[in-house]
């Protein structure tokens, strides 16, 4: 066995910031007077007390006219309707499914709110329920977009859209929702063949390259008798371990960051890209270029 | 020999080389893990304390538990085999653990809005890694940072800081476990400091009442001064994820 194993001391570790924007807004924390005067209206983040406004987070201040909230850079996903959400099913009822969203409760997924086999204008009937253990079962992973938010703050999810449905074979990365950065689409097929999907809830999937075509099907086929080749596998690997590199310094993650990230981390094999150095190296070139890119 | 070991010398300083209103050294790192959402790493002296934070989520394990109006706090203390002197194994759930926990989750219910999260859990995880006195301070002052990192609403910090009083006369503050072992009755406090609440208060011993008033402000000050160590690493570490996300998403 000559592996090259790596065990290093706490004290060894490195500093894994790669600062870049040198500018700081004002950083509250909990506790923190926001204003004494009270014609402001409290948002999340914020408490009265003594007639005083006050924060409840530590982050940065947002106002929205007399609105005043504190964001803390870094919780659990608050759904907005419209975000793309990977999730696992953790509980099949009656007439829907519980997700786990990384959210504060679980989503629900209603089965009126799924495209089932046999096309849209196909009824509901009591078979149906009965077979929704076939469709989807506990632990299964789908992506879904956020249809409904409840007033506790629960989500309603829904797959009626053939981009949507059970994940088949690929890798789950779970980042801090914060992390993810918002954008027109959250699906990628990355040039380098494979495709991502960056859910907004810091659930990132990771497959081979999708082809339209024959995902038209849509919903719950899932195809785990087919081997992927290895150099799809790798390749997969590889862009795991960038978002782990960039997810460490804490970089914002979307396509460009990734693929740069990919691009950069061409110089090791996979395995060495889990090494703490090559890992910052990885996170310190692909904010140099998207800085070059900024500034182009 | 130890018996005739004084607490406090003849120029002031205690046996660790500290003045009676001095703490010990506090070093403490935000965001520790990757898989709670929220951690902290905090160290008082030589007591060395982990804790994570999950959720809020939804309650697991018999639904009957949620609360309408209110999130469940549930806190967990261990001590690592390897924390004290003697090498011992630990199960959950003895008494002394059991007691902390309990504590512990006294003390974060009180700063914690817990209102904002119905049906939901938040679940805190303390360990001690290595115990050398005041090791309740630091589970607090660990716990409050970890849910600070996971971005849970607190009214205001919660710290903990303990006071013993030397020489039957002077009060101080952050006892270490050779002052303990040696010295006299011991306070425990954790206190809201902005507002100057007392959440928890615990004695070890009989004390005089006379000098209760003065011990317990000496505590209340030491929770004070903690609360500014700690606040000062959260700017830290918020600057440095700020920074690096490139205040993404944020208008200033």
């Amino acid at each position: 066995m000559s592996k090259n194993i790596q065990i290093r001391l706490a004290s060894q570790r490195i500093n894994t910031s790669v600062p870049g924007n040198q500018r700081y807004p004002k950083i509250f924390t909990p506790g923190q007077v926001i204003t004494a005067q009270n014609e402001f209206m409290r948002g999340h983040g914020t408490y009265e007390e003594n007639g005083e406004l006050k924060a409840s987070v530590a982050g940065v201040r947002e106002q929205v006219n007399n609105l005043i909230s504190i964001r803390p850079l870094k919780s659990r996903y608050n759904g907005e309707i419209g975000d793309v959400v990977v999730g696992r099913i953790t509980e099949v009822q009656q007439k829907r499914w519980k997700v786990d969203t990384n959210s504060r409760l679980d989503s629900a997924l209603l089965l009126s709110s799924v495209n089932l086999p046999g096309g849209e204008l196909r009824r509901r009937s009591v078979e149906d329920e009965h077979m929704m253990r076939q469709f989807l079962q506990e632990g299964d992973l789908i992506s879904a977009e956020v249809q409904n938010v409840y007033s506790d703050g629960s989500l309603s999810l829904h797959t009626r859209s053939l981009r949507y449905g059970k994940l088949g074979q690929g890798v789950l990365v779970k980042v801090f929702p914060s992390l993810i950065k918002r954008s027109k689409t959250h699906f990628h097929n990355l040039p380098v063949g494979a495709s991502i999907i960056l859910g907004n809830n810091g659930l990132i999937w990771i497959c081979t390259s999708i082809n339209n075509s024959e995902e038209s099907v849509g919903g719950f086929v899932q195809n785990l008798e087919e081997v992927v080749p290895r150099q799809e596998r790798e390749t997969i690997c590889r862009i795991r371990n960038c978002i782990l590199a960039l997810t460490q310094s804490k970089m914002m993650l979307y396509d460009t960051s990734i693929l740069y990230a990919y691009e950069e981390s061409l110089k090791y094999s996979v395995a060495e890209l889990l090494i703490p150095e090559a890992m910052l190296d990885i996170a310190i070139l692909t904010q140099q270029r998207l800085t070059m890119l900024e500034n182009a | 020999m130890s018996k005739n070991k004084e607490l406090i010398s003849k120029i002031g300083l205690r046996l660790d080389g500290r003045r009676a209103n001095e703490l010990r050294r506090i070093r403490c790192k935000l965001g520790v893990f990757t898989e709670p959402d929220g951690s902290a790493y905090i160290e008082q002296g030589l007591t060395k304390v982990l804790a994570a934070v999950y959720g809020p989520h939804e309650v697991r394990g018999g639904r009957s538990k949620a609360q309408h109006n209110s999130a469940i706090i549930n806190c967990q203390f261990s001590m690592a085999v390897f924390s004290t002197t003697e090498r011992k194994k630990r199960p959950r759930g003895d008494r002394k653990s059991t007691e902390l926990s309990m504590h512990l989750q006294q003390a974060l219910e009180a700063a914690i809005k817990s209102e904002l999260y119905p049906f939901c859990q938040i679940d805190v995880y303390v360990e001690v890694l290595h115990a050398d006195g005041g090791i309740y301070p630091a589970c607090v002052n660990a716990a409050t940072l970890a849910l600070i990192d996971a971005g849970i609403p607190l009214k205001e910090y919660v710290c903990a800081c303990t006071a013993s009083l030397a020489n039957n006369d002077i009060p101080m503050l952050d006892i270490s476990h050779q002052e303990e072992v040696l010295g006299g009755p011991t306070l425990t406090v954790a206190a809201l400091p902005m507002s100057g609440k007392i959440v928890l208060m615990e004695m070890s011993q009989r004390f005089h009442l006379d000098h209760l008033d003065k011990v317990l402000e000496k505590a209340l000050q030491g929770c004070k001064d903690i609360k500014e160590i700690l606040d000062n690493a959260v700017r830290l570490h918020v600057t440095d994820i700020g920074s690096s996300t490139g205040w993404a998403n944020t208008k200033h």
